[in-house]
């Protein structure tokens, strides 16, 4: 099929009057979700999945794109307006959007943070469109060893990136795969870890799983929150589109850095949205010709890692849909999604849906687009959405959880599910053991182990295989590389402190 | 919740070795040197290295309690809270089927309020509502087969 025939296929597929609805609904879910503190993007995902999981494949992603750009922009709205992030992804600059709201600047702040994250959006689905079709012809030619080394990238560097301590980040990770190994789907299919438990055959549900990881948990932050709530500095916000131009014109090398940035660490396995924005605004400070107005309430930051934040969600889905491998927690969930459809990532997506995939190019084009209109509406309600009690909306959220874990399979095992891993994920966060690299882990398990155990047959005792064809022995080198660099490093110190002693 | 990193890592020992013994019980791929125990194995030698790793960092750190509890845990309302969430769960796995959705719902969600310092007039009224709101989406539009239990006979 040629180009402007697949973008016509994908088009029916989008311009779909139920699409577009569901299009919507999400926008206004994520725009309101990002905004409340405490529910992150990553949780928006993880609730909207239960009611995915009913839809054909096409609005069901349309559903989940849509949120996470919405609510990762959105996320800006009560940093700038009570100094707390709504999601960790504005985390990086909150503290200037604040001191910009008290300079009686906020609709300035705002503004910026959504004309450029719709800018850095489409930015990185340029990209996106661009490298994922090219990718995939060159990804055709993997065999398992290009797989088994891939992965292991992928896994690395959801462990060095991004984690303050690589030891739990790699122990999390440990943990996440060997709750992929629970269930009969192994190479021998033997059933493994299932307790004797028939629920347990299938594997432990990726969908419950999310939920108790991203939602419950968060709801157990919230309700032993001691900290007061926060007041609201301002009433009334004014046209947050004026001065954008002026800023577009001011700060090209910025916009474009950013954006650059945020896709590159977007496409990083494990590192997303909240890294790409916490670089881009060390970066912005470094190359600034006004580093000092840093952290007084300067535009300049906010510009730069707002188009950071919002690229880096499209650059994720490059490895997501290519390889299989999530670029961070959303597209983890995502990958789910896909394969509960039917829709295995991997280069034959492109070769067998074609236009399922420009469908998704075509998704991020309209969702980067409508953010414009619902965000500016988002921002003029902005001060209604953040007066919603938590203490009505977080138990709501509980028992749609229950429900939600609840129907994938129409048993209550999946609400233990949830608990369970609601609970394992409190515990890991307030001890330092980050989440993300555990879920890379579980979804990632069952394509590692496969390819190892196919390789190592292939194998048959000769090591030296996984290193015979050029790419493999490629990725091979980088990722051994990336995997003794600590310990080599460390090594290299003690032996030169050493003669000093 | 602060766990001393020499106590996470001594329990994270145990689940290794847990793991790798119950691995030594698998029985091989006939004709292939590896079976399902090959991969669950690696992974349990690679975290028992980790946790004797965490071990070891934990005892060379500063001396600290095996478990810090956070400020929450001296506030009595805090621990409620927590305790409630956990129960709300455990009450749906246990009582769903019996009673139905939308009575254990209306239950789970007036709790919570109550404990949160919803006032009182409006924790009957929006926990209804709510749950009616949720019946609908999953039942109606989802078509999940939520429970009716209790209800049974006037389900609509």
């Amino acid at each position: 099929m040629d180009f402007m025939h697949l973008f016509g296929a994908a088009f029916q597929l989008v311009f779909d009057p139920y699409v577009l609805l569901v299009m919507f609904c999400a926008a206004v879910f994520g725009l309101f979700v990002g905004a409340i503190p405490g529910l992150t993007a990553t949780m928006a995902t993880a609730l909207l999945v239960p009611i995915t999981f009913f839809m054909p494949p096409i609005p069901a992603i349309a559903a989940i794109v849509t949120a996470t750009a919405m609510a990762i922009f959105s996320g800006d709205i009560p940093g700038a307006l009570l100094r707390i992030p709504g999601t960790p992804a504005s985390a990086a600059y909150t503290d200037e959007a604040y001191q910009m709201t008290l300079k009686g600047q906020a609709e300035t702040a705002l503004g910026a943070g959504l004309v450029f994250s719709a800018i850095g959006g489409l930015f990185g689905t340029a990209v996106l469109v661009t490298a994922a079709p090219a990718l995939a012809e060159i990804a055709l030619k993997f065999s398992s060893f290009e797989y088994f080394w891939l992965v292991i990238l992928g896994l690395s560097a959801a462990v060095f990136i991004g984690s303050s301590s690589v030891l739990k980040a790699v122990i999390a990770l440990l943990i996440g795969l060997l709750v992929g190994c629970v269930g009969l789907e192994n190479p021998g299919g033997y059933p493994r870890f299932t307790f004797g438990n028939t629920e347990l055959m299938g594997g432990v549900s990726l969908i419950p799983m999310m939920v108790g990881m991203f939602a419950i948990s968060e709801v157990l932050r919230f309700v032993v929150k001691t900290d007061p709530p926060a007041r609201m500095v301002v009433k009334r916000l004014g046209n947050v589109f004026s001065g954008m131009w002026a800023l577009a014109v001011k700060y090209p090398a910025a916009i474009l850095r950013g954006s650059v940035l945020g896709t590159l660490v977007g496409i990083q396995p494990g590192a997303g949205a909240d890294m790409a924005s916490w670089m881009s605004y060390a970066v912005s400070k470094k190359f600034s010709r006004e580093p000092e107005k840093f952290g007084t309430g300067h535009v300049e930051g906010i510009v730069e890692s707002g188009a950071a934040n919002n690229s880096a969600l499209a650059g994720a889905w490059i490895p997501a849909l290519v390889f299989g491998i999530p670029g961070d927690s959303i597209t983890a969930i995502a990958i789910g999604v896909l394969y509960l459809k039917g829709l295995n990532p991997g280069p034959t997506l492109f070769l067998n849906n074609p236009e399922n995939v420009y469908a998704i190019f075509l998704v991020f084009i309209i969702a980067n687009i409508i953010m414009v209109p619902l965000g500016w509406l988002a921002i003029r309600l902005a001060t209604n959405i953040l007066r919603v009690p938590g203490n009505i909306l977080m138990p709501v959220i509980l028992l749609f959880c229950a429900v939600g874990a609840f129907a994938i399979n129409n048993t209550v095992f999946g609400v233990t599910v949830t608990l369970i891993f609601g609970l394992l994920a409190f515990v890991m966060e307030e001890n330092g053991f980050p989440v993300a690299p555990a879920i890379l882990g579980v979804v990632l398990g069952t394509m590692l182990e496969e390819n190892f155990v196919t390789s190592m047959i292939k194998a048959d005792g000769n090591l030296l295989v996984f290193f015979e064809r050029p790419i493999s022995a490629g990725l091979g080198v980088v990722t051994l590389t990336i995997l003794f660099w600590p310990a080599a490093s460390w090594l290299v110190r003690q032996l030169r402190a050493r003669p000093a002693r | 919740m602060r766990i001393h990193d020499a106590l996470s890592g001594f329990v994270l020992a145990l689940l290794a070795i847990a793991v790798l013994v119950t691995v030594s019980q698998y029985p091989p791929t006939p004709g292939q040197n590896v079976g399902p125990s090959a991969f669950p194995g690696l992974l349990g030698i690679l975290l028992l290295g980790c946790s004797l790793l965490l071990i070891w960092r934990g005892l060379r750190g500063e001396r600290q309690a095996l478990v810090r509890l956070g400020d929450w845990t001296r506030s009595l309302p805090h621990v409620v809270n927590f305790l409630l969430v956990i129960a709300a769960l455990l009450f749906y796995i246990f009582c769903a089927n019996f009673l139905g959705f939308i009575i254990t719902g209306i239950l789970i969600l007036s709790a919570l309020f109550y404990s949160l310092g919803v006032r009182i007039l409006l924790i009957l009224p929006i926990a209804a509502g709510a749950t009616l709101l949720i019946h609908t989406i999953f039942y109606k539009l989802l078509r999940v087969p939520l429970p009716w239990g209790l209800l049974q006979g006037m389900h609509w």
